[in-house]
């Protein structure tokens, strides 16, 4: 058991095709007991594909590992036992009251009480009143608080959440960051996958995953410090025209709008600079050297990967 | 930035042949789909050739060669040749040679023959002495399609055949009677007939439908990936799925036959017992096919058109609608393969013969094997990963 050294997902050399295509490419990941740990990349990158593999739901074409010390290609029973996983689109039953959902679920694994599992649960879920309301006709946020419900019910040690927060309004989405958080101080740990960086920054550690490679990960002060990435926030005029003109010159790898500042990113310091000289000093254009921000660094990543990978 | 650097030429919309343009473009996304959805096009080729076949080869209304019984409490020459005259007829074929009654009566009830004719003791000695002994024929009239024809021609057909027997010589009428019994159903009633088929044909079904939507349904909602990742087993969930609609399929039966007994007159002969143990296990037998389809598709539609695949020749195939004795033999191996054709003996057997469970011994024990069989096959092709 990995149990007692505080590791819960332990995968190395991770690989999975579909149809000749390799949607996961030798990925390797470990993630603390306790921790929530964030699972960034862009659409069709493998997160999903990743989630199901360390689930079960998938085999892996090669490499192997261990989720809460039981191995993910012998032990997938084990495992189901002791996860919870919340799927990207939603798939409790529609057709089944909140109370029902629940009740199944609290069956399925056994639980002694499952009428009061599920009275619990809507109370905590604040689901009180909406109890004998079809699951299909809830709104999208209470639709995702009852599957987080759902597959907490087991009282599982590893959450794996699909993009849980795809679709959901700030208030809906920061309710259910504050459950999360809750839950890992109770020490479950969890895997969420998502496109927010906000939510990205909410997490104990993140790993950014593109075309089926991992790229980076660690805390998120680690991933922009090892981007060696220099940003310049622009703030002035005719910001559209400086960002044709700066885009595709040596040294600058990126330029990004973000309202009404620009961000002017690159990799080699010295010929950024050089690059952005002319500009420095024009008037009515105000130049400030910051920190890149997490979505600078990713959206770097993604366009460097793209170049390497398609 | 593509689109900034590359702008689209504006295309101006054609308002012209509007109604057309658009109709086109349904049509040819419809054909698209069409195309990738192999198992409907299989279908649009298979239903219309399996109908074709099985209409134009395996039925047939005025069957020959019938399993046949001779109770033989005789053994004579006489005997002998009006056996050999009745097979000549090509309407009876003897299977078995008993000399107990019981053993007669027990072939009919099972089903295992439809005629049986009874020889009686002093049979030649009465035909010379000119007494005009009876020759019996006991029909299975249960089925009054396949009996009707044999019967009705026998005693021309018998004389005809006889006619050059130096025994009988040729005299003016027959030197014996036939006396034609139709057992079970005297009257040739064919709701006696029908009704007890009902209850097969609208429990193949219904059942069927049921559970071959039940997996793809959960696929298709996306609950499955949820249901997947919990720690379920494939005959857990089998188990889950089928047991409600036991109930269903056992009100189901109840009801049709209810109804069969209080409008249509058809007596329940045998035991109520042994009619609803027996129905239970072909509803189960139908569900687990059902399941087992549901586990082979990929969709909804293509549920149903498996589910129709497997109904018809259960209609055309099992004597529900034409005599299973009548067909050839492929026709008779591939009802044997199909549930309803052992249900309808089990049921019309008890319902109108009065069957027991020793009758039905080799009618139950496919219908369990056929269970079973298709129960294996949904567990082992219930797929527990999404791989």
């Amino acid at each position: 058991m990995n149990g007692g050294n505080g590791i819960a997902i332990d995968v190395k050399g991770l690989t999975k095709s579909f149809g000749g295509r390799e949607v996961v490419h030798d990925l390797s990941m470990q993630v603390k007991r306790g921790s929530i740990y964030g699972f960034l990349g862009p659409n069709g990158s493998g997160k999903t594909t990743t989630i199901r593999i360390l689930c079960g739901l998938l085999t892996p074409d090669s490499g192997e590992g261990t989720c809460l010390g039981y191995d993910i290609r012998r032990d997938a029973e084990k495992i189901k036992r002791q996860v919870g996983y919340m799927t990207q689109r939603f798939s409790l039953y529609q057709d089944l009251s909140v109370r029902e959902n629940l009740e199944f679920v609290a069956r399925l694994y056994g639980l002694p009480d499952a009428r009061g599992a599920a009275r619990d649960m809507i109370k905590r879920l604040g689901l009180s009143g909406r109890e004998e309301q079809l699951a299909g006709e809830l709104s999208g946020g209470w639709k995702q608080r009852l599957a987080l419900g759902a597959c907490t019910l087991p009282n599982p040690q590893l959450l794996l959440l699909d993009e849980p927060t795809a679709g959901v309004d700030p208030k809906a989405r920061r309710d259910f960051w504050n459950e999360i958080h809750a839950l890992a101080a109770e020490g479950l740990t969890v895997l969420v996958s998502t496109h927010y960086m906000d939510e990205a920054e909410r997490c104990h550690e993140i790993a950014y995953i593109a075309y089926g490679y991992l790229l980076a990960h660690g805390t998120v002060e680690e991933v922009i410090a090892k981007s060696a990435l220099t940003t310049y926030t622009v703030t002035g005029e005719d910001l559209n025209g400086l960002a044709a003109e700066l885009t595709g010159k040596p040294g600058i790898d990126m330029v990004a709008p973000f309202g009404t500042s620009l961000h002017v990113s690159g990799r080699d310091v010295a010929a950024l600079e050089a690059s952005i000289g002319p500009w420095r000093e024009k008037s009515g254009l105000d130049w400030q050297k910051s920190s890149p921000s997490l979505e600078d660094v990713f959206i770097e990543l993604m366009s460097r990967s793209k170049d390497n990978f398609q | 930035m593509s689109a900034v650097d590359h702008p689209a030429p504006r295309r101006e919309i054609r308002e012209r042949f509007g109604f057309l343009r658009r109709s086109y473009a349904m049509l040819i996304k419809e054909f698209i789909q069409l195309r990738r959805d192999r198992v409907s096009f299989a279908m649009i080729v298979m239903l219309p050739v399996m109908q074709l076949m099985l209409f134009g080869y395996a039925i047939n209304t005025t069957p020959h060669h019938l399993p046949s019984a001779v109770l033989l409490q005789e053994d004579s020459d006489l005997t002998r040749s009006i056996l050999k005259a009745l097979e000549n007829t090509a309407y009876f074929r003897f299977l078995y040679e008993v000399h107990d009654v019981d053993d007669f009566d027990n072939l009919l009830k099972s089903g295992k023959v439809l005629f049986g004719v009874e020889i009686p003791r002093g049979f030649e000695r009465a035909v010379r002495r000119g007494d005009r002994p009876a020759l019996l024929v006991a029909a299975d009239a249960t089925d009054p399609v396949a009996a009707s024809a044999a019967l009705g021609s026998l005693g021309t057909l018998v004389q005809t055949a006889l006619k050059h027997d130096l025994y009988i010589g040729d005299p003016p009428e027959m030197p014996f009677e036939i006396r034609a019994h139709a057992r079970y159903n005297p009257a040739a009633a064919s709701s006696l007939n029908i009704v007890p088929g009902l209850v097969g044909t609208i429990l193949t079904m219904t059942m069927l439908i049921f559970t071959a939507l039940s997996v793809t349904r959960e696929v298709e909602r996306g609950t499955m990936e949820s249901l997947l990742s919990m720690p379920i087993r494939p005959v857990e969930v089998m188990f889950g799925k089928i047991v409600p609609y036991v109930l269903v399929g056992f009100v189901q039966a109840f009801l049709i036959i209810g109804i069969g007994v209080g409008l249509f007159g058809v007596p329940v002969l045998g035991s109520l017992f042994l009619l609803a143990l027996l129905s239970t296990l072909f509803i189960t037998t139908n569900l687990s096919i059902g399941y087992t389809i549901s586990t082979l598709v990929q969709n909804q539609l293509q549920a149903m058109q498996m589910s129709m695949m497997f109904f018809l020749p259960s209609i055309l195939l099992s004597g529900f609608m034409f005599p299973f004795a009548g067909m050839p033999a492929w026709a008779q191996y591939l009802g044997e393969c199909l549930p309803l054709t052992h249900y309808l003996r089990i049921v019309r057997a008890i319902m109108l013969k009065g069957a027991a469970m020793q009758n039905l011994r080799f009618d139950t024990l496919a219908l369990a094997a056929l269970m079973l069989l298709a129960m294996t096959i949904a567990v082992t092709r219930f797929r527990r990963t999404l791989d």
